[in-house]
């Protein structure tokens, strides 16, 4: 039983350093977990945003004698117009998505083909964004003119900012991939985040905008 | 990408010629591994872990000072030391010290130090980023104690209850301070807690599963589960708060229609799960302690982990009991009563398993050890009490009065820091390769157990007698008089057994000076894995990787039992743990940028505040930090490995991904060199 300490030493010699791309312990390399758990720690961010717009959303005009204005932000939508930036927004899922691809079959050019295209979508839609925003502060409705207002403009803006973070993400990729060789998981894991972000925007868009 | 340059970072003494780094804007990557600034740059989980619990006992003084002053004016009737704004300042500035500087980041020291060595590591998946955690919190936590200079405190109490906590009713900067440093500090708790997160699934050693962890470990980890899922709601909660401080909104402005509801329940979906991230880890330290001193196994290890994870779920459903006084209605009132009594079971399970533990072992009266007792009695007794709350027509009675700070004072105090204090006094000779006197150890521990119990057992009465919390005095003829007395003598006497810790560290460092005596790696005759490798722990950690076979591996190594079941050495210590003097190890380089990307925020804090052209140096700040940290070359020079576990998704999604691109760029561009590397590593003399 002396040699319980001997033996194990032996082992250790042959472990140390196991020379396995993908030996930590789960199998999932560090900074895709991380991607992973940071995503689940947003989905909250979002989730108490989401909660403060549905419990704001129809306090002006259904409470009397509120001060502010009595417009709800929701009788300025227009569904024809956000579903348009919504389907760009989507695709631009679909375009990452060929991005990853290609880096994974180490066609770089492919990849930043399609790395540009998906920020190109990103900032149309963001640019969408700013136009919507721009009308309705042009009809009277102000960050601050009522809880609506307020609760709406923090919750797409919150979004909005994350797509504006990922669009750069995005184009910083794209310039060092001129430079060098991007790994495919790199590109993975800004997908990761850039699929987030999309389906989110699906969340608000049906419960904000097409849930009256 | 790789598990090989993940637990054999960057190269350091090895002999090798160093090359000097090409300059990356104005700094070139700093070498220090000694002397005083590296201790601005390092990124080893160990020296962090020191900062944190240095920086959170400096708080603690300052936590403590605001405590004394509070019960300086309560000691007698009609007292006037402090007027009633001030006293608004100190004890909101008292509850929020402690809760955000003390207790997590003594735990964050803790989870820091310990968590990488018992898993068997050689640190944290992400070392930059843990960087980037200890400094975001600390300069937040100056930031928000520099609100005393620009006019006052936060005085809205620690949870900040709309509608009293917007402009209208607060005016002045100390609720922004609370909102602002509150944010900023939730930042590095986010890196902290996935950076923490991802050590835990990712960074175990051969073998190490994850019911073999230690239960300090699982502890440590579901509190930082918790914290992922927390902060985002509390992050939710400041942002509204701050915009409607600052730019107007109208969040929790009633006569807009704002809902002062939404704050309480968005704070206390954060602050319930928040009470059991600050107590977990103080279990998991207990859980370490007791059965080292009892020689016997932790009785019931699943229970153990399971009623762990069993309270960090239900913590969840049981955040608004805080709010049975706010007319809620009676089907919430009876669903959170329900569950608050259902959460004590777990707790419940755990204080079993402790005694269970200590029944029938051969016990050691360490100062540790008394302290782990004191926690399990005196938490049993906040946990009682707690139990009185969930019963909603009791708690309506005793909604803000002296008998809720008595309990929670309890489990807080007598809960968490008395855990924590059993944490310093057991973990220090592995921290700094010397003992704490234990003479004065115990002279601290009797004297904060008696006046523990005088400052905070009277205020039960106190409470039940009607006094309400928040009030800055009360009148002769109360029947308060004599208990707030004893309160303060009591608060005086904690006061002095701090004075005593405090001369105990210097001391216990002076005499080790004079007359070094080597502790050794295994003083207690422990169990776990960090008592294998000497004392203090090498920077490397681990000269050679463990491989578990068994939950406690270090105590299976040492102790077998014959066939009667006694227990019987099998192998000698020194024959079991580590030599000291390991060479040709690498590890993370130390960097610069995680502390410039750190000080950007609070100034960016002040310019919210205060004008919003004071943002733009601190936002520049922050950008550059960023950039800086995605330019540092992956594969340095002075290393030429891969660290890439440090390159990765932070809290900021931007700086995260570029981290990863960068780290991932640069490896791909010569494969084979850091292939070969590897390989060269692995065989590198060792021990």
């Amino acid at each position: 039983m002396a040699d319980v300490a001997e033996i194990a030493h032996e082992e250790i010699e042959d472990v140390e350093f196991p020379d396995d791309s993908h030996a930590t312990s789960t199998g999932i390399s560090n900074p895709k977990l991380a991607m992973w758990v940071y995503l689940a720690s947003d989905a909250l961010l979002f989730g108490g945003l989401i909660s403060t717009y549905l419990i704001y959303k129809n306090r002006p005009g259904e409470i009397p004698g509120l001060s502010g204005s009595p417009v709800r932000i929701s009788e300025l939508f227009d569904i024809p117009f956000t579903s348009m930036t919504t389907f760009i927004l989507l695709m631009s899922s679909l375009t990452m998505v060929m991005s990853v691809t290609s880096a994974m079959r180490n066609d770089q050019v492919r990849m930043r083909l399609w790395l540009g295209t998906t920020a190109l979508l990103g900032a149309l839609f963001l640019g969408g964004q700013i136009y919507e925003f721009t009308v309705f502060v042009s009809e009277g409705l102000g960050y601050t003119s009522n809880v609506s207002s307020s609760a709406f403009y923090t919750l797409t803006g919150f979004h909005g900012v994350h797509v504006a973070v990922g669009i750069l993400m995005l184009v910083a990729m794209l310039g060092m991939s001129l430079r060098q060789r991007i790994h495919a998981e790199a590109v993975e894991v800004i997908g990761l985040y850039w699929h987030f972000v999309d389906i989110v925007w699906v969340v608000i868009f049906t419960i904000v905008y097409l849930i009256p | 990408m790789t598990i090989v340059h993940q637990r054999s970072p960057l190269e350091l003494p090895s002999g090798e010629p160093l090359t000097p780094p090409k300059p990356l804007g104005v700094f070139s990557r700093p070498k220090a591994t000694s002397g005083w600034k590296s201790w601005f740059t390092t990124v080893d989980h160990k020296k962090i872990g020191i900062m944190y619990g240095v920086a959170s006992m400096l708080f603690f003084l300052v936590g403590g000072f605001e405590a004394l002053l509070i019960r300086l004016q309560l000691a007698v009737p009609g007292n006037d030391l402090l007027s009633a704004d001030l006293y608004n300042q100190v004890f909101t500035m008292h509850g929020l010290t402690m809760i955000f500087l003390v207790v997590m980041p003594l735990q964050s020291a803790f989870a820091n130090y310990l968590l990488p060595l018992q898993i068997g590591a050689r640190d944290v998946a992400f070392p930059r980023m843990n960087a980037l955690s200890l400094w975001v919190w600390l300069l937040g936590a100056i930031f928000f104690n520099t609100s005393w200079l620009f006019g006052g405190g936060a005085n809205g109490g620690w949870f900040a209850y709309a509608p009293n906590s917007g402009v209208a009713f607060t005016p002045g900067h100390g609720m922004d301070f609370y909102a602002v440093g509150l944010l900023i500090m939730g930042i590095g708790s986010t890196v902290s807690a996935i950076n923490l997160t991802v050590t835990v699934f990712n960074m175990r050693t051969p073998g190490m599963s994850m019911m073999r962890m230690p239960v300090f470990t699982w502890m440590a980890f579901i509190t930082q589960v918790l914290l992922v899922f927390a902060l985002p709601v509390i992050t939710v909660a400041l942002f509204l708060l701050m915009f409607d401080r600052l730019f107007d909104a109208s969040f929790f402005d009633v006569s807009k229609g704002g809902d002062p509801f939404l704050w309480e329940h968005l704070f206390w979906i954060f602050g319930h799960p928040e009470v059991y991230i600050m107590i977990l880890p103080s279990f998991g330290i207990v859980s370490e302690v007791i059965p080292v001193f009892s020689r016997k196994p932790i009785f019931g290890y699943p229970f153990m982990v399971g009623s762990g994870i069993a309270i960090g779920f239900m913590g969840w459903g049981v955040w608004a009991h805080h709010m049975f006084a706010s007319g809620m209605g009676p089907i919430s009132v009876l669903a959170f009563s329900l569950a608050t009594m259902f959460i004590a079971v777990p707790t419940g399970v755990k204080i079993l398993n402790w005694m269970a533990t200590m029944y029938g072992g051969r016990l050691r009266f360490t100062t540790a050890m008394l302290f782990s007792i004191a926690l399990v009695a005196m938490f049993t007794i906040g946990g009682l009490s707690g139990v009185t709350h969930a019963v909603a027509p009791a708690d309506t009675q005793q909604t803000d009065t002296y008998y809720i700070i008595a309990h929670f004072h309890y489990v807080l105090f007598g809960g968490a820091l008395l855990g924590l204090f059993s944490g310093m006094y057991f973990w220090y000779p592995k921290m700094f390769g010397h003992f704490l006197n234990e003479r004065l150890g115990k002279w601290h521990f009797w004297l904060m157990i008696i006046g523990f119990n005088a400052t905070f057992g009277p205020m039960h009465m106190l409470g039940l007698q009607g006094m309400m919390r928040r009030t800055y005095t009360y009148t002769d003829g109360q029947g308060f008089n004599v208990w707030n007395l004893v309160a303060t003598i009591g608060a005086f006497t904690l006061a002095v057994s701090i004075l005593i810790f405090m001369y105990n560290v210097a001391h216990s460092y002076r005499k080790h000076k004079a007359n070094p005596v080597d502790p050794g790696p295994d003083p207690w005759d422990a169990r776990s894995l960090e008592w294998m490798i000497p004392s203090p722990t090498p920077e490397y950690n681990f000269a050679e990787l463990v491989v578990v076979e068994e939950f406690d591996e270090f105590w299976h190594r040492k102790y077998g039992h014959d066939e009667e079941g006694r227990l019987v050495r099998i192998a000698k210590t020194e024959d079991v743990v580590q030599k000291p003097g390991a060479t040709g190890i690498h590890l993370p380089s130390p960097s610069y940028w995680p502390l410039v990307l750190a000080v950007g925020l609070p100034l960016v804090g002040y310019g919210l505040i205060f004008n919003l052209w004071w943002a733009v140096p601190g936002a520049l700040i922050t950008i550059m930090g960023i950039f800086g940290w995605v330019m540092e070359p992956a594969d340095d020079p002075d290393g030429g490995h891969e660290h890439h576990e440090d390159e990765s998704p932070s809290d900021d999604p931007e700086a995260a991904a570029e981290l990863t691109d960068g780290a991932e760029s640069g490896e791909a561009s010569d494969e084979e060199t850091v292939a070969a590397d590897a390989e060269q590593t692995e065989e590198a003399p060792v021990g």
